[in-house]
């Protein structure tokens, strides 16, 4: 066998999630390449080479895929990848994008979103948003694969893997790219983030939530809501976590003033610990948290800021 | 410009969601079903490209049993001009479910072709991208907007860390994410006009394609429940538990 991972970066530096997806790889077994594909990444080869279990390193840069557009990156996943037995990618806003579209372009299917690798063939993986695990196993020649990185323990950079250039330039010539836009917060995203705080309806305004925001910048957190404080428009929905908001599975989830409805349980019972604030001690919440404060938030979170700094 | 929109029938999103006792699969007997929440917000996009005189007929497809006709008139009610129902029990998983939405797109010759992101469902994220791969499109995933200027859309993309723009020769493909719109309710007299719209049914053997499943599903299991832990008496004992007992400060 013979694995594929598709290396996610921003051009400059490897993102740390593509070391959890060769660690996926070497769960599966095999000769593992990785393929760097954007604009002026020699730094991020060398930093896939270094990925332990790491076979060679595959390099195409080029213009055409500088910005990650996925019509260009499909084109050249699907060349590179006809010859290996799997492609793996991480399920980030990048991999979803052009990953199904190389799956079709090999006329493949797709396992999204693996937590787990059962065998060669056979991946476990969350639906209904986690209310549900999955055991599918794939009869295409080629799996085509997105691992969520959170469910994978990185791989060692201790290794030293050849790299090799490609000269394919696959431009589809369908799209353009025009601009973007970063999140101005010096917090980390919310998907990805180690340390969650969210906020729920029992926060009773938007300025309330600075007060989160200050614990947040004390742990290095990121700072979510639950869907009832995006519905009462405390927040942007884009803070939303749950099961139609972002799904995340932090080291460390701290719910204040959530009552727990299902639609939220689904977005972060996978965190490793669950802390409620409270104080409503029969709200549902308190039955996945790990520590329970049943307190009245806005003395509670004050303290709390004050407690972490002593300790952080 | 023709707009299509895509809309699956999928499990109320207020539901608790259960796993079949025999872990075959989740129990949908008796359980309230519902327009997909992206695909809402797909057919909404949709209607407010049609206010805008951008759009100038919204066509919405389903493809599952009988009962999606439901999602359908629900769409016709929210302002989309007439349906077509691709009728099948089987399971259709999302590379047939691209293949049967590129022949309706070959068929109908939409401008711009509208899905949600994702199902809440099967969680795949992967038909819109696939359709687009298909025909030959470009797509716009994740859109938080959308503006057709004249032979090309601009799609401002949620993406991890921010926002990023793209611009799309049109015909395209935009899959919705959840800032793009706040989907309308239907109205009441509404709701009586979408079953008079018309509503064209077909079948994947009617459109040629092979609808059969690459990925079996060995079991489905209900996730590890979680234990409820303990409760603490103040914040101080909250931080010394979290440094010193769970260590992820």
């Amino acid at each position: 066998m013979s694995i594929l991972v598709i290396a996610e970066h921003d051009n400059s530096s490897l993102k740390q999630a593509t070391l959890s997806v060769v660690a996926a790889a070497k769960a599966i077994g095999g000769d593992i390449d990785v393929l760097v594909a954007g604009e002026n990444v020699g730094a991020v080869a060398e930093a896939a080479a270094k990925a332990e279990g790491v076979n060679k390193v595959l390099v195409a840069d080029n213009a055409a895929y500088g910005h990650f557009l996925a019509e260009n990156l499909s084109e050249l996943v699907a060349e590179v990848g006809k010859g290996y037995s799997h492609i793996l990618a991480a399920a980030g806003t990048t991999g979803k994008d052009f990953m199904p579209r190389a799956a079709a372009l090999l006329d493949v299917a797709q396992v999204s979103d693996i937590i787990r690798v059962e065998s060669d063939d056979t991946f476990v993986r969350p639906i209904y948003a986690g209310n549900a695990i999955a055991t599918v196993k794939s009869s295409d020649s080629i799996k085509v694969i997105t691992v969520r990185p959170t469910a994978f323990d990185a791989v060692a950079e201790s290794g030293s893997a050849a790299v090799e250039a490609l000269d394919t330039v696959k431009d589809a010539g369908l799209s353009t790219f025009v601009g973007e836009e970063k999140a101005e917060s010096d917090r980390p995203d919310l998907a990805s983030a180690g340390i969650v705080i969210s906020g729920g309806r029992g926060m009773q305004n938007g300025d309330n939530f600075k007060m989160l925001e200050q614990v947040a910048d004390v742990l290095g957190a990121a700072v979510g809501a639950s869907r009832a404080a995006v519905d009462a428009g405390f927040v942007p929905n884009d803070m939303q976590v749950g099961q139609t908001g972002k799904i995340v599975a932090p080291q460390l989830y701290v719910a204040v003033g959530i009552s727990g409805a299902i639609q939220h349980l689904a977005g972060m019972s996978d965190s490793k610990v669950i802390v409620a604030i409270n104080k409503d001690e029969e709200a549902p919440i308190f039955q996945v948290a790990d520590y329970g404060l049943v307190a009245d938030l806005f003395e509670a979170v004050p303290q709390l800021e004050e407690e972490l700094k002593k300790v952080v | 410009m023709k707009v299509l929109v895509a809309v699956k029938r999928v499990i109320d999103y207020n539901v608790k969601v259960r796993v079949k006792p025999d872990n075959t699969g989740v129990d949908l007997a008796n359980v309230k079903m519902a327009m997909n929440p992206f695909c809402e917000i797909a057919v909404e996009e949709a209607v407010r490209l049609k206010e805008k005189g951008v759009a100038s007929e919204i066509v919405v497809v389903s493809i599952g049993p009988k009962a999606a006709q439901e999602q359908i008139r629900t769409a016709l009610a929210l302002g989309a001009d007439r349906g077509i129902h691709v009728e099948t029990d089987e399971e259709v998983q999302s590379l047939e479910a691209a293949k049967l939405l590129k022949s309706v797109v070959e068929k109908e010759e939409p401008k711009l072709v509208i899905l949600g992101k994702q199902s809440i469902d099967s969680d795949n994220n992967q038909t819109g991208q696939m359709l687009a791969a298909l025909s030959g499109m470009g797509q716009g995933t994740f859109a938080s907007e959308v503006v057709v200027e004249g032979d090309k859309v601009n799609v401002t993309r949620e993406v991890d860390g921010g926002l990023m723009t793209v611009a799309l020769n049109l015909p395209a493909v935009v899959t919705t994410d959840l800032r793009l719109n706040e989907p309308r309710y239907a109205s009441l007299p509404n709701i009586m006009k979408a079953k008079k719209k018309p509503l064209d049914t077909t079948t994947p053997a009617d459109l040629g394609v092979d609808i059969a499943a690459r990925l079996s599903t060995l079991k489905v299991e209900a996730p590890a429940a979680r234990q409820a832990g303990v409760k603490v008496a103040d914040v101080a004992e909250l931080v010394d538990k979290l440094k010193n007992e769970a260590k992820v400060i």
